[in-house]
């Protein structure tokens, strides 16, 4: 037994409302910048619909993560590593830029600067890939609320196999939002394809990250992942890829999608797995067993030899009681109603989710009946097989056994909780018809509906002796200052951040070296108001004197 | 003159392309990519890019063992000049007719392609120019002088590649390149100029073809320790101590 943390979340589908805030939070703190507009480490899609990138699930298509061979062992399904070095000068299976969109920005100067004309100044779309004008015909969530479904939703991979049974008409068909982020697999795919050695997966937390200075932009990682969520940026030539916000977690706060997440769906915190049975796990030839056999891989915090072997392994105590509370490891093994995302895949991914009940509770609902009858709602899971099968294409590789059982738990959550907020008598009937207690039905209602951030959220701080660097994260400025002498020089971003105790090290030697108080020009060493004591008063700080006395 | 030419440039290249490439390493591990452009366009690269690597991987193959094996070797085993020659010359004429369509094909999508050549640098555009004449006065020493013997009989062997290992054994005897065809003795100077620009351009991407893929773990664990935590990293010269 190897144990190893993994920092994982689970996503509540029933409670996206489709906002997007998530996804653009994300993008005003990672990829605002210039090679990244059409990076969105978080996207929001609806489903049925055709993803981002475009028809991404499609694996005959892209090629993206493991197959299973006929010996049973597991191979990219993009070919092994001489087939991805004789590939490696032209990527055979790279999305072209239309496969995301073409980003854009408008001529907005036209607008003030126009000439007095008879007819309003247009700011016309220009392309941020060629700077000329371009027609906008397609963009992240063109399909969003089912936009256009005739046209695109039909498209969608997982339909598939039901294409024939799904009516895409406006008045009968079922729709639902699928938040995505990397998924920070334990047997990354994309990791595997890198041909530099880039990718790499952390021993403390599990978090999947770009190193930066070894990529060489080989692209290999964008073929590989099959969540197409590690992106190439054209302006750096280099991938980039969700990050976890891992300077966040670090210090036990949760990402930002999760932290602006509007639904509050999002949960946070730490599943301890075997690191030695992934790889079999992986390689299991049913692909519907493979949902059970990445649980078989994680490990019971409650347990005292999984503690035991945890310590051994390095892991802190501290991190091990969160595993221990994590809501994390409740939705997946304690209540058993999270999913996978795609195991068929084999990455075993480590965002897994809750699916949505509310396609089955709007049938139900539009046809008159109570839609929180336990029996009303179980019978239309079990009639309404199409979102069903849908939901199974999703999450369990099409296997329905799962995904029934999830949505009746959610079902019965929904009545037994419904008797207890009306201030009848819980029917114990409804939890022991998913095998549960009433007890373990209002734990699982608790923290799927009413948990606090401190529920959650269940994040260690990152362990490392190291506490002046957390003083630096705490003290430091999110708009810190950029000064890195040559940069720009070969690209965007290079050079180094200075740090702001560098910052307050210099004013200080400035002060106390020099003849005056303080009022130094440059701006490495100004003055700022943490550091002013009160004498003198520094350029700047005060308007102007007429008597022309400066301090 | 000629000490200038045959040894005092060749030697400043050599420099440049060794300094600079550690300066390069040390200072820009960011900016070390192949500055990929296939997101913009997808065809013509298909086509063009496989051609022109694998050429020029020829291309650098032929240059070793033509540059770096003696004659006398090459005898020893039992192949004769005829054999060697014919062999040198038709593969050199495979590898540098791909390198050159592939060549052909990446410039003319690098021009017409918008986006392609909006990302194109001034060193870019430097180092195709170097690229471009070095492959074309390679083609025209392997038609002109080993095909049809225009200017008289020259063998390299005796002559360039015998001045290129003195050079490499830093005992340059400039005389031999000095009595070498023009053809040669400007292919050579395109060289060593291209040398000399490789660790300001793209060019670095040759050193960081990823042979150890071959044999590293499929998946890499990396430990968070030599890094202080949060997304500050401190700068140079402010490093952790103990």
């Amino acid at each position: 037994m190897r144990v190893m943390a993994q920092m994982a979340m689970v996503m509540n589908l029933d409670k996206c409302i489709g906002c997007h805030t998530c996804s653009v939070t994300c993008k005003q703190a990672w990829t605002n910048r210039t090679g990244t507009e059409y990076v969105w480490f978080n996207n929001v899609e609806t489903r049925p619909g055709l993803g981002y990138p475009r028809t991404y699930e499609d694996q005959e298509e892209w090629q993206g993560g493991w197959v299973r061979k006929p010996n049973g062992r597991l191979e990219l399904r993009a070919g092994g590593r001489w087939r991805k070095l004789l590939t490696i000068f032209s990527n055979p299976k790279l999305p072209s830029i239309d496969d995301y969109y073409e980003p854009w920005t408008y001529d907005y100067e036209t607008l003030t600067s126009s000439p007095q004309t008879d007819t309003f100044p247009v700011a016309r779309p220009k392309s941020l890939i060629s700077g000329k004008d371009m027609n906008v015909e397609w963009s992240a969530n063109w399909d969003d609320d089912l936009g256009g479904s005739h046209e695109h939703a039909a498209r969608d991979v997982m339909l598939q196999g039901i294409e024939d049974k799904v009516r895409l008409e406006f008045e009968q068909t079922f729709m639902f939002y699928l938040p995505r982020i990397c998924e920070h697999c334990l047997n990354p795919s994309c990791a595997a394809s890198c041909p530099s050695g880039a990718i790499y997966k952390r021993e403390e937390d599990g978090i999947v990250l770009v190193d930066q200075d070894r990529c060489r932009g080989w692209r290999m990682c964008v073929s590989g992942c099959p969540y197409k969520k590690v992106y190439f940026n054209h302006k750096t030539g280099k991938a980039e890829k969700c990050t976890f916000c891992y300077p966040r977690v670090e210090v036990g706060i949760p990402t930002v999608c999760s932290e602006t997440c509007v639904g509050r769906l999002r949960y946070i915190g730490l599943v301890l797995y075997d690191a030695d049975k992934v790889l079999e796990a992986a390689s299991i030839e049913d692909e519907h067993a493979l949902y059970d056999a990445q649980r078989a891989c994680f490990l019971d915090p409650h347990d005292p030899a999984v503690q035991r072997a945890a310590e051994q392994a390095g892991i802190p105590g501290d991190w091990i009681e969160a595993a221990q509370r994590s809501p994390v490891w409740a939705l997946i093994n304690t209540y058993e109603v999270a999913l996978p995302l795609h195991p068929e895949y084999r990455t075993m991914p480590m965002v897994w989710y809750i699916p949505p009940l509310s396609p089955v509770v709007d049938v139900v609902r539009d046809t008159g009946e109570d839609a929180e009858d336990r029996g009303n709602l179980f019978a239309a899971i079990d009639t309404l097989r199409i979102p069903v099968e849908y939901l199974a294409n999703l999450f369990t590789a099409g296997d329905t056994a799962p995904v029934d059982r999830v949505l009746k738990k959610l079902a019965a959550m929904r009545s037994y909780m419904r008797d207890i907020n009306l201030g009848r008598d819980p029917d114990e009937s409804i939890p022991a018809a998913v095998g549960m207690t009433g007890e373990q039905m209002y734990d699982m209602f608790r923290l799927l509906a009413i948990a606090k951030y401190a529920e959650r959220y269940v994040i260690p701080a990152a362990h490392a002796e190291q506490a002046h660097a957390l003083e630096e994260l705490a003290t430091d400025c999110p708009v810190s200052d950029y000064g890195g002498g040559q940069q720009d020089l070969f690209g965007e971003g290079s050079g180094y951040p200075t740090p702001v105790a560098v910052e307050n090290f210099r004013m200080l030697q400035d002060r106390q070296t020099s003849d005056s108080l303080a009022a130094p020009d440059d701006k490495a060493s100004r003055v700022n108001l943490l550091n002013w004591d009160g004498k003198g008063t520094p350029d700047g700080l005060f308007p102007p004197r007429d008597d022309g006395a400066g301090s | 003159m000629n000490v200038f030419l045959w040894v005092i440039v060749p030697y400043l290249c050599l420099a440049v392309f060794v300094v600079g490439h550690v300066w390069r390493y040390r200072y820009d591990k960011f900016g070390w990519t192949t500055r990929s452009s296939q997101l913009y366009e997808d065809r013509l690269l298909r086509l063009g890019s496989p051609l022109f690597h694998f050429g020029m991987l020829g291309v650098v193959g032929g240059h070793v063992i033509g540059l770096l094996v003696p004659r006398s070797w090459t005898e020893a085993v039992g192949i004769d000049d005829h054999l060697y020659h014919y062999v040198a010359v038709v593969g050199g004429l495979v590898a540098g007719v791909m390198a050159l369509v592939g060549m052909a094909i990446l410039v003319y999508r690098r021009r017409t392609v918008g986006p392609v050549f909006s990302a194109t640098t001034p060193m870019d555009k430097v180092m195709y120019a170097f690229l471009g004449a070095a492959i074309v006065l390679g083609m025209w020493n392997t038609i002109a002088g080993s095909i049809f013997s225009l200017g008289g009989e020259y063998n390299y062997r005796e002559g360039v590649s015998v001045w290129y290992r003195s050079f490499l054994a830093f005992q340059p005897d400039a005389d031999l390149m000095a009595d070498a065809p023009i053809g040669f003795q400007l292919h050579a100077l395109v060289a060593f100029g291209l040398f000399a620009l490789w660790p300001f351009t793209r060019l670095v991407h040759v050193f960081s073809a990823p042979i150890g893929y071959l044999t590293r773990p499929y998946i890499v664990y990396r430990s968070r320790d030599d890094r202080p935590l949060g997304s500050a990293s401190p700068r140079r010269g402010w490093d952790r101590v103990g």
